[in-house]
């Protein structure tokens, strides 16, 4: 494949970047957001072809003749020689989850691209203050995806991981005049920082052992795909295999290094897909504006730890102990997630921990996820969610969003009977619940009924619980659903004009994701997506009974949600009293932020930084202070050997040399 | 006699063909036409270094020896002589307002054909396989400086730096030559080659005190301390232009043939003698440079003594012994090489435009020249060693190198340098601090550099930002030094 593509596919939203970010300022706004448009749309179709021609060209370097698909470098460039054969690489990858988030990124980031058009102005067609830095850091943040999901090995992945959540603080900071907007960013900043501070521990351990960076000789998994690349010999591919499956690695604390660094890997997953307990930043990150929330914080920067964990996962399948971890840290996530949205009334509160409980569901997918039973099903199933999620979950942030823009809250008790006076809105919205919680024929029934029939594969326990979370998930969302579009809607204040719907700008990108997640379901995924690259049956893994009974279930989720919030009634109320102590623990989000307040505030800042500051401040500027006296004083007393007088520099010049032999000769004797 | 020989020396043949150009448009051109001279020289180099790019890349990178071995090039060889001339293009790119200033307007070409006579002779240095034709290129690459030093005719500081240059070089030059009278004493051969296999498994105190004179020598072109006491008088003395070739291409063509001298010719030597020689000068260097950059005010006595501690840097990658340290030493002359012109460039437009060197003029340069500023600040990082800047990278690199060779002495010494680069950043941010942060009023006013100094900068700051950001031209380096690291005798 020639390079100029994918090179293009990473260039141009650097360049949009660049532009944006220097020249902006010199641009009219509208100039601006359309350059970010077209450079994304150009994106969008260079990336649709590429991922085309990968899946549908039949090319020998992409599907091999047992009709697997294999990884396929583009190119690998070598940056930086850290040591012999240890180095660091910048490259693309095509595989069939890299190709397939080439068609979600670009898909949400232009949808949101767009929407911001219509979003980042008022009532009166204005303009918001720093518009053109929005348009910049959007295309720095599409930038570092791209560059994450294509990466080749996993410091490269590492980087524009960090560049990812680099340009997620300066977008959850946008409106930096805000003080909440600032707090939030740094929480998610310094969150995902300490998460993504295991990552790198665990990248360090990986790579002392391996001697690589690159996913491909770690993982060596469809063995035929390194038979494109010249430079990987399968030798090493298996010898890294022995170093760990022989045990010649150490244990410590009971874990083999392997686990250990899978482990560590995993932790920077959670930070940045919010699991928990590192989940407490992404609901405060809701501070950002509404489309910042569905790209980055509901349809792709999240799922990267998702997309980690998927692209190492030939590595945790070599250690199940650490998959046994994800499975157990994501279910308790999702459960809690889904109980916690159950009582929100923040709009996008309620979306975010959605949001999080959706990724749990990917993440028990994975980790239930074997050979063995139906051939690593959890594991499609994942990606197959993750796909159908992007959608749409994007497409509930794009509908909340355009809610917000008209009422000018988050609240939804302000909101109330909006479906007659935004009827694209209401449709679409209802459309992207009715996907979320999996009715058939949307796309969320499919990919979520998968996750369940994995689920019961590993074990009876995972399933039920996941499919209460499910029957949750139905539930909050039309709780959402009936408390925005039905009730008896507010009186509009004099002088105000009734919520109407949004300009084109807006409504396109709902309607197309709505589409989108009306169809998406049938897509036959399988022949796309799975672990090792075997064309995936999905019909004869099709399992009748899981899919009636997560279908009863979400019926039953909607039916409860119906019956309490149809109508302004006494039940909500009735409910709370019958159980006040979970109600309260559920509204307050289980008192995770006012743990970690306690723990930073009281523990680490009294006990141990107090300590550290007077440390610092006395002992180690104390030697910094004196080590610049010191030289201060040297060189006021070497100052004579200058003096300007060229006998006494000959003089130097000559002892110099007469000593540097002498105390040579004498040390040699 | 073989004349295909000739052929070997391809890059000196077009370094000759330039100056006589040079020297016939100096010479034979009507006087209205002078005033074009600078940039024809500047144009020629530009030629020259360009088609010796070209041969580099469509040529053969195996060695040659030429006249019975005295001489020979190699695709590393060629490297080095290649990076040197980028420099040199870049110093007469800056000379060129200058050069036609009012008061060089008769000594115009001198400027340029002592310069590039210069360079043939830093040429032959390192090509040199027998040291009577090194000891004619270190002659002729001392001398005329000299004389380029005394350039600035009108004022006595000049002269009395030609003079301390003058002295000192030809001081060097016995020490050196009674040094080599000693080795060839020893081993009756004035071929490196053939020295090295005579001094194999030999030591006696007359060989010891054969390697001091010669690195005492050397160490005088790269000011070494404690060699290097001329190097503040004759930086502040000289006019800019020369400072600059003085502090950049000068220094890092004595650093590559003083690797060349003792890895070839005193490499049996290393782990008993000269390393430690090189460890106790490295130190002492980066330090005392560093201690006296403290205290200076003048910008050009200032950049005197940081060119001294960066000197110490640079042999930290002959004291590597290894291809590594090698591939990083000649990347990081190129660096330095743009990071020191970046702030010549600046120096040089500022005491062009208004005459003023001094630290406390540069005070709130910002708010007057922002782009001169930001330029200086970028040299200065760089200098400095701050990443993303190509600076960073050559400090990583030679330390790396150094470290590859593997002692626990050697893993001290990087400490020290490392210690010594804490403090270098102190005085390199000063003159920033000066710049952006200082609240005086500015000395200088704000005017418009002519073009040639722009393009300067421009070339200057684009390769500080960069050399060190792109892996191929270290990776080049590291790939032809690995290749020629045969005929260094290198351990390991």
């Amino acid at each position: 494949m020639d390079i100029t593509l994918p090179l293009l596919i990473l260039a141009i939203p650097l360049f949009m970047f660049l532009l944006l970010g220097l020249l902006g300022m010199k641009m009219s706004h509208k100039l601006a957001g359309t350059l970010g448009c077209l450079g994304m749309g150009t994106v969008l179709v260079l990336s649709y072809y590429t991922a085309f021609v990968y899946y549908f060209s039949g090319a020998p370097e992409f599907i091999n003749a047992a009709g697997e698909r294999l990884q396929y470098i583009v190119f690998d460039q070598s940056w930086l020689t850290l040591y012999k054969p240890l180095e660091i690489r910048l490259g693309f990858l095509l595989d069939p989850i890299s190709a397939m988030m080439l068609i979600v990124i670009p898909t949400i980031s232009f949808m949101v691209h767009l929407y911001s058009m219509g979003y980042m102005r008022d009532h009166h067609g204005v303009y918001e203050h720093g518009f053109q830095r929005f348009y910049a850091f959007l295309s720095l943040f599409s930038f570092s995806m791209l560059g994450l999901v294509v990466a080749t090995n996993i410091f490269q992945m590492y980087i524009f991981w960090e560049l990812v959540g680099a340009s997620s603080y300066l977008l959850i900071g946008f409106y930096y005049t805000r003080p909440s907007a600032v707090s939030a960013s740094k929480k998610a900043f310094i969150v995902t920082r300490f998460a993504d501070l295991g990552f790198l521990i665990g990248i360090l351990i990986l790579s002392f052992y391996t001697k690589t960076f690159n996913f491909i000789e770690f993982t060596s998994v469809p063995v035929e795909g390194l038979a494109n690349v010249s430079q990987v010999d399968l030798g090493t591919a298996e010898g890294i295999r022995n170093i760990f499956n022989t045990s010649a690695a150490p244990l410590f604390m009971g874990g083999s290094v392997l686990t250990w660094a899978l482990v560590l890997i995993f932790m920077g997953g959670m930070g940045k897909s919010a699991m928990l307990p590192l989940h407490i930043w992404l609901p405060d990150a809701m501070e950002g504006p509404t489309p910042v929330s569905a790209l980055i914080h509901a349809a792709t920067m999240v799922v990267a730890g998702v997309y980690l964990v998927a692209r190492l996962f030939p590595l945790y399948l070599m250690e199940t102990t650490s998959l046994e971890i994800i499975t157990v840290v994501g279910a308790i996530t999702a459960l809690y997630a889904a109980m916690v949205a159950c009582t929100q009334i923040d709009i996008k509160r309620v979306l975010a921990f959605s949001t999080i409980s959706q990724i749990a569901f990917m993440m028990v997918s994975l980790g239930v996820a074997r050979p063995e039973f139906h051939e690593g099903l959890g594991y499609m199933a994942s990606m197959f969610h993750l796909f159908t999620h992007a959608m749409f979950k994007a497409l509930l942030f794009l509908g909340a969003g355009a809610l917000i823009h008209a009422i000018g809250s988050n609240d939804y008790t302000a909101m109330h009977g909006l479906r007659k006076h935004m009827p694209i809105t209401h449709w679409t919205f209802l459309i992207g619940c009715l996907a979320i919680a999996g009715i058939i024929p949307f796309s969320g029934f499919f990919s979520k009924d998968e996750i369940l029939s994995s689920c019961l594969g590993y074990n009876w326990v995972a399933y039920v619980w996941m499919s209460f979370v499910a029957f949750l998930t139905a539930f909050y969302m039309f709780r959402l659903y009936y408390l925005i579009f039905w009730w008896k809607e507010h009186k509009t204040p004099e002088g105000h004009h009734a919520p109407h719907d949004q300009p084109w700008t807006m409504s396109f990108p709902l309607v197309f994701l709505a589409a989108v997640s009306c169809v998406a379901g049938f897509i036959p995924f399988g022949n796309f997506v799975s672990w090792n690259g075997h064309p995936y049956d999905f019909m004869a893994h099709f399992d009748w009974n899981v899919a009636t009974v997560s279908l009863i279930v979400a019926v039953l989720g909607i039916g409860l949600a119906t019956a309490m919030y149809r109508k302004e009634n006494s039940l909500p109320e009735k409910f709370r009293q019958a159980v006040p102590a979970l109600w309260t623990w559920c509204y307050h989000r289980f008192y995770w932020d006012e743990l970690y307040q306690f723990i930073t505030h009281k523990i680490i800042f009294g006990s141990i930084c107090r300590p550290l500051a007077w440390f610092d401040r006395h002992i180690i500027d104390g030697t910094m202070d004196s080590f610049a006296t010191v030289t201060n004083k040297a060189s006021e007393a070497i100052k004579p050997l200058q003096s300007g007088q060229i006998q006494m520099y000959v003089w130097y010049y000559l002892i110099g040399a007469l000593a540097l032999g002498t105390i040579t000769v004498i040390c040699l004797i | 006699m073989d004349y295909s020989q000739f052929l070997a020396m391809k890059q000196e043949i077009a370094l000759l063909v330039v100056f006589l150009l040079v020297f016939l448009y100096d010479t034979f051109m009507p006087k209205s036409t002078q005033k074009a001279l600078p940039g024809v020289a500047t144009v020629l180099m530009l030629v020259a270094t360009a088609a010796g790019f070209c041969c580099q890349c469509f040529g053969s990178s195996c060695a040659t020896t030429a006249f019975a071995g005295m001489y020979e090039t190699s695709a590393v060889i060629a490297a080095i002589k290649g990076i040197l001339n980028v420099g040199v293009v870049i110093v007469l790119l800056q000379s060129i307002s200058w050069a036609n200033g009012e008061q060089m307007l008769m000594r115009r070409g001198e400027f340029y054909e002592l310069l590039l006579v210069t360079l043939f002779g830093m040429y032959l240095m390192i090509s040199a396989r027998h040291f009577l034709l090194f000891i004619i290129g270190l002659e002729s690459a001392s001398l005329p400086l000299a004389a380029m030093v005394a350039l600035d005719k009108n004022r006595y500081e000049s002269h009395e730096a030609a003079v301390k240059y003058m002295l000192t070089a030809v001081f060097s030059s016995a020490i050196f030559m009674m040094g080599l009278s000693f080795v060839y004493g020893l081993t009756g051969s004035l071929y490196f080659e053939k020295i090295y296999f005579a001094l194999t498994g030999q030591m006696s105190i007359m060989l010891v005190m054969a390697l001091a004179f010669v690195i005492a020598g050397v160490g005088f072109k790269l000011s070494l301390v404690p060699f290097h006491l001329w190097t503040a008088d004759v930086y502040q003395g000289a006019p800019t232009s020369v400072t600059s070739y003085l502090s950049v291409i000068s220094k890092g063509a004595a650093a590559f043939a003083f690797l060349v001298i003792l890895c070839q010719v005193f490499g049996s030597l290393y782990s008993q003698v000269w390393e430690w020689m090189l460890y106790a000068l490295i130190i002492l260097t980066i330090t005392v440079g560093n201690l006296f950059a403290i205290r200076q005010r003048n910008m050009k006595r200032f950049l005197a003594f940081s060119s001294i501690s960066q000197a110490g840097y640079i042999m930290l990658g002959v004291i590597a012994f290894n291809a590594m340290g090698m591939a990083a030493m000649m990347y990081y002359i190129l660096v330095y090489i743009f990071s020191n012109l970046a702030a010549f460039g600046v120096i040089g437009a500022i005491e062009h435009a208004t005459g003023k060197v001094s630290m406390d003029d540069y005070n709130g340069l910002y708010r007057t020249n922002p782009r001169l500023s930001v330029a200086m600040m970028l040299a200065m990082f760089s200098l400095a060693g701050i990443p993303p800047f190509a600076g960073f990278f050559s400090k990583f690199f030679i330390f790396t190198g150094a470290i590859n060779q593997g002692s626990v002495a050697i893993y001290v010494l990087v400490l020290i340098a490392l210690i010594n680069t804490i403090v270098s950043l102190y005085y390199y941010l000063l003159v920033v601090k000066a710049m952006f942060i200082s609240d005086e009023e500015c000395q200088i006013p704000s005017f418009r550099s002519t073009c040639s100094e722009r393009l300067g900068l421009w070339i200057t700051v684009a390769g500080i930002l960069a050399l060190g950001i792109v892996s191929f031209f270290y990776s080049s380096l590291l790939e032809l030094s690995e290749v020629s690291s045969m005929n260094m005798y290198f351990i390991g």
